[in-house]
């Protein structure tokens, strides 16, 4: 059973309110504004609710907090290891993260000077590769190396209900935009669907494009790398790797598979025009409609932006260097993307003015 | 962390493995013995070739006490590379550390992986070196050097350790071949294992842990025909033989005779009928059952056996293959070495954990690590090895040996040291003076026992 910590006395701390509505955004228009050092190959990136804040996961032990729109850094410290995981509480003050070692830390995060975490838990047995916020901000979902799906409450960390039934590593973990169900996938591409009210999984949804077993390496390669829902909940999009010729040295080819929730049909198989060797590391919804990736590979980094009814991006953006994580700003206009570099880096899309 | 010293020694007690005065067998019940009973050539590995002349005349009890003399060898080839990060030789919190944690052992001070926490209760009967520098980043070339103990020369091959020790050690006249490689996939006999020994040394490849094909006497042969048949096969043998006689028509001969052997104890390769709770002890995976069949095997006197656990050539996502593969490994492992060791067979037998090369210090961009020659570890434990030590060690975070390093030429004459072998003599019975052991390596001697 989880530990839970006794939470330390906190000063109040509140975030800002969210920014006005989204102007329209221009994907073809996308370009580097901005960048942010540091000293670890970053693995995580998510956008506060605010829009003030990014919060970056690293190949190190830190959570890391940076102001959007100032150079202001700071370091959040209670981990043990590196964290891919990574949530804000939609109307709330908490991050939640979770790490390596399968420890998931509850910090408010617009406090200053930076504070302990609100609690810990020892949340799985291995890797917590994932974490979720329900769109109410009242409970966090986990999943990780020990097969579960874990549910907690957001206020104290206290263990709601365990969603056992995955064969396999569990790599991620999302919401839907309705809050009465979740999605699951591990790492041989089963989507599961769980309805929270009796904690059972309803359906299955076949994602195994993004598996292989390497029978010359014995081993297994895939796992939905990012996970989303759209913002009306019609579509689920999971990433990761397709085709594997070669688990060992990564030889296959980055690939988004598109999901109609209503069904559970695969709708779509998302892939760059010429293929991009590599891995599509996140995946992310616009709520204009159209979906954002990011991967990385032997080529370097690179963003797509596709349509739900076509297998082709409609624009391909060149990044700099490999992407690890994409979380798309509130103003509906910047994307933070977190790079092996040690740089987590800002693109606009707002349309450029006019010459 | 605060990392072991270069040597750490949980056993001040030296006398414990191979020449430990219990398991001497004594003058007395030696001459005791003399009254009954037959024994081969054992007797001359045994160190008692001077008496060699009367081994028919000893008794079948003491006939087992010297079997279980027998040196063995038992090599764990992680094959691809294993990460000495990930296993042997952890850093955390450092830029190459990678995600995983160091866990204390059986031994005050030694910590190793995370990942292998069966194994680090095992601790205290293995010793790893930490300091290997071989300089060699290419599977072929890496896996030659540790295995042969010399570096790939064209034109020129040298015998494993496992063929190496199969002519040495392995009584003359046994039932089982000497070296058996029990692999993921393939069967066969590997002739280069074997060098200039001769194929009669080679390792036979089993393939997935299944029996040797055909090992059964079809049912459509009697065994009288068989035999007949058999009798005439070693005449025409014989007559050729004597006219033409090569390693290659000796090893001939010798197959036949030794599958006859073999045909009469197949089930010393069906792990099938090891009790359940055994089976379940090593796992139903194909690793486990490897293990389990490599404990058959070696308690039935084969003198080499090698399993290869696949793989470890982790360019991408390192972590999490080595999560899989290290999963798979690690309790499958430790219960072979506390069978061997419960079963007092581990001080007569030598246990290598090896590879071709480490990884990376260096996380590339895929997560992965990449071929690493220059600073990385092996395991050992049991026949002439000391218990619970550390020798050499790596920089803070891994980039470069920093005391005491050793090559595969240093490893190999260890391993036969460790053997009770001489690995600056020649190899017998050869038409001209090869040494066994690179002459210009040196054993460790503080790993010996």
């Amino acid at each position: 059973m989880a530990e839970v910590q006794p939470t330390p006395a906190q000063p109040p701390s509140q975030p800002p309110a969210p920014p006005a509505a989204p102007v329209m955004a221009d994907p073809t228009q996308v370009r580097q504004v901005k960048e942010f050092k540091h000293n670890r190959p970053l693995f995580a990136a998510r956008v506060d609710p605010s829009g003030r804040f990014v919060c970056t996961g690293a190949q190190d032990k830190l959570v890391a907090r940076w102001d959007v729109d100032g150079d202001k850094k700071l370091e959040l410290a209670g981990h043990e290891s590196w964290v891919r995981g990574m949530a804000f509480q939609p109307g709330g003050e908490l991050l939640l993260s979770g790490d390596y070692t399968g420890r998931l830390a509850a910090w408010r995060y617009a406090a200053e000077p930076p504070q302990p975490p609100v609690y810990t838990i020892e949340a799985h047995k291995g890797w917590v590769r994932a974490v979720a916020f329900s769109p109410d901000g009242a409970t966090v979902a986990t999943c990780g190396n020990d097969k579960l799906v874990r549910l907690w409450s957001a206020a104290d960390g206290k263990p709601l209900r365990e969603l056992a039934g995955h064969e396999s590593h569990v790599y991620n973990v999302a919401f839907h935009p309705s809050g009465g169900h979740l999605a699951s996938c591990d790492l041989k591409g089963v989507v599961k669907h769980w309805d929270l009210a009796t904690g059972m999984a309803v359906r299955q949804l076949d994602a195994s494009v993004l598996w292989k077993y390497d029978p010359t390496f014995k081993a297994d390669i895939g796992g939905a790398r990012g996970m989303a829902f759209s913002p009306d909940g019609a579509w689920l999009a999971t990433s990761g790797i397709t085709e594997v010729s070669n688990a060992f040295a990564g030889i296959g080819f980055a690939v988004v598979v598109l999901f109609d929730w209503a069904s559970g049909e695969r709708k779509q198989v998302l892939r760059p025009k010429e293929n991009f060797q590599g891995v599509a590391w996140a995946v992310a919804f616009h709520p204009a409609g159209f979906i954002m990736a990011v991967g990385g590979g032997g080529g370097g980094g690179a963003l797509w932006f596709f349509k739900p009814d076509q297998p082709n991006p409609f624009f391909e953006f060149k990044l700099p260097n490999n992407a690890r994580d994409l979380a798309l700003h509130p103003d509906g206009l910047r994307l933070a993307i977190a790079h092996f570099d040690n740089t987590l880096r800002l693109y606009d899309m707002s349309p450029k003015p006019a010459a | 962390m605060p990392f072991p010293k270069t040597t750490e020694t949980l056993m001040s007690d030296r006398n414990y493995a191979c020449q430990s005065p219990e398991h001497r067998i004594s003058r007395r019940s030696l001459l005791a013995g003399l009254l009954g009973g037959s024994l081969g050539t054992g007797l001359v590995d045994a160190g008692l070739g001077h008496i060699a002349g009367l081994s028919h005349l000893i008794r079948p009890a003491v006939a087992g006490e010297l079997a279980a003399r027998q040196k063995r060898v038992l090599v764990f080839f992680m094959a691809g590379g294993l990460s000495q990060l990930e296993s042997w030789d952890p850093k955390p919190g450092t830029d190459t550390g990678g995600p995983f944690r160091a866990i204390p052992t059986s031994v005050p001070g030694v910590h190793i992986s995370e990942l292998l926490p069966y194994t680090a209760q095992q601790m205290h009967r293995l010793s790893l070196v930490r300091s290997v520098n071989t300089k060699e980043d290419d599977h072929g070339k890496g896996a030659i050097f540790i295995e042969t103990g010399r570096r790939d020369m064209p034109g020129q091959r040298f015998p494993t350790l496992g063929s190496a020790v199969s002519r040495l050690l392995a009584p003359a006249g046994a039932a089982l071949p000497g070296y058996v490689h029990i692999q993921p996939g393939g069967a066969g006999v590997n002739k280069a294992d074997a060098a200039f020994l001769g194929p009669k040394f080679a390792s036979i490849s089993i393939d997935n842990g299944k029996p040797p094909a055909d090992l059964l006497r079809p049912d459509g042969l009697s065994p009288a025909a068989d035999l007949t048949r058999n009798e005439l096969r070693r005449k025409a043998n014989q007559r050729f033989t004597a006219r033409r006689r090569t390693a290659d028509t000796e090893a001939y001969g010798y197959s036949y005779d030794q599958a006859l052997q073999l045909m009469e104890r197949a089930d010393v390769f069906d792990v099938t009928k090891e009790p359940a709770a055994e089976q379940e002890r090593y796992g139903s995976h194909d690793f486990g059952r490897h293990c389990l069949l490599a404990r058959r095997l070696l308690e039935q006197g084969m003198t080499c056996v090698k399993v290869s656990h696949s793989n470890y050539d982790t360019h991408f996502e390192n972590f999490d293959f080595h999560i899989e593969q290290l999963g798979e490994f690690d309790r499958p492992f430790a219960t072979l070495i506390d069978d061997l060791a419960q079963r007092g067979m581990l001080e007569t037998t030598l246990v290598l954990v090896i590879s071709e090369f480490g990884r990376t210090p260096n996380i590339n961009p895929g997560l992965g690590r990449d071929h690493w020659g220059s600073a990385w570890s092996v395991a050992m434990a049991g026949c002439g090895i000391q218990k619970g030590a550390v020798i050499g060690k790596t920089n803070d975070n891994g980039t470069a040996v920093a005391e005491r390093e050793v090559d595969g030429r240093h490893l190999f004459h260890t391993y036969l040291a460790a053997l009770g072998l001489d690995p600056k003599e020649n190899y017998p019975n050869l038409n001209r003076p090869i040494p066994i052991g690179d002459p210009a390596g040196e054993k460790i001697n503080e790993l010996l026992a």
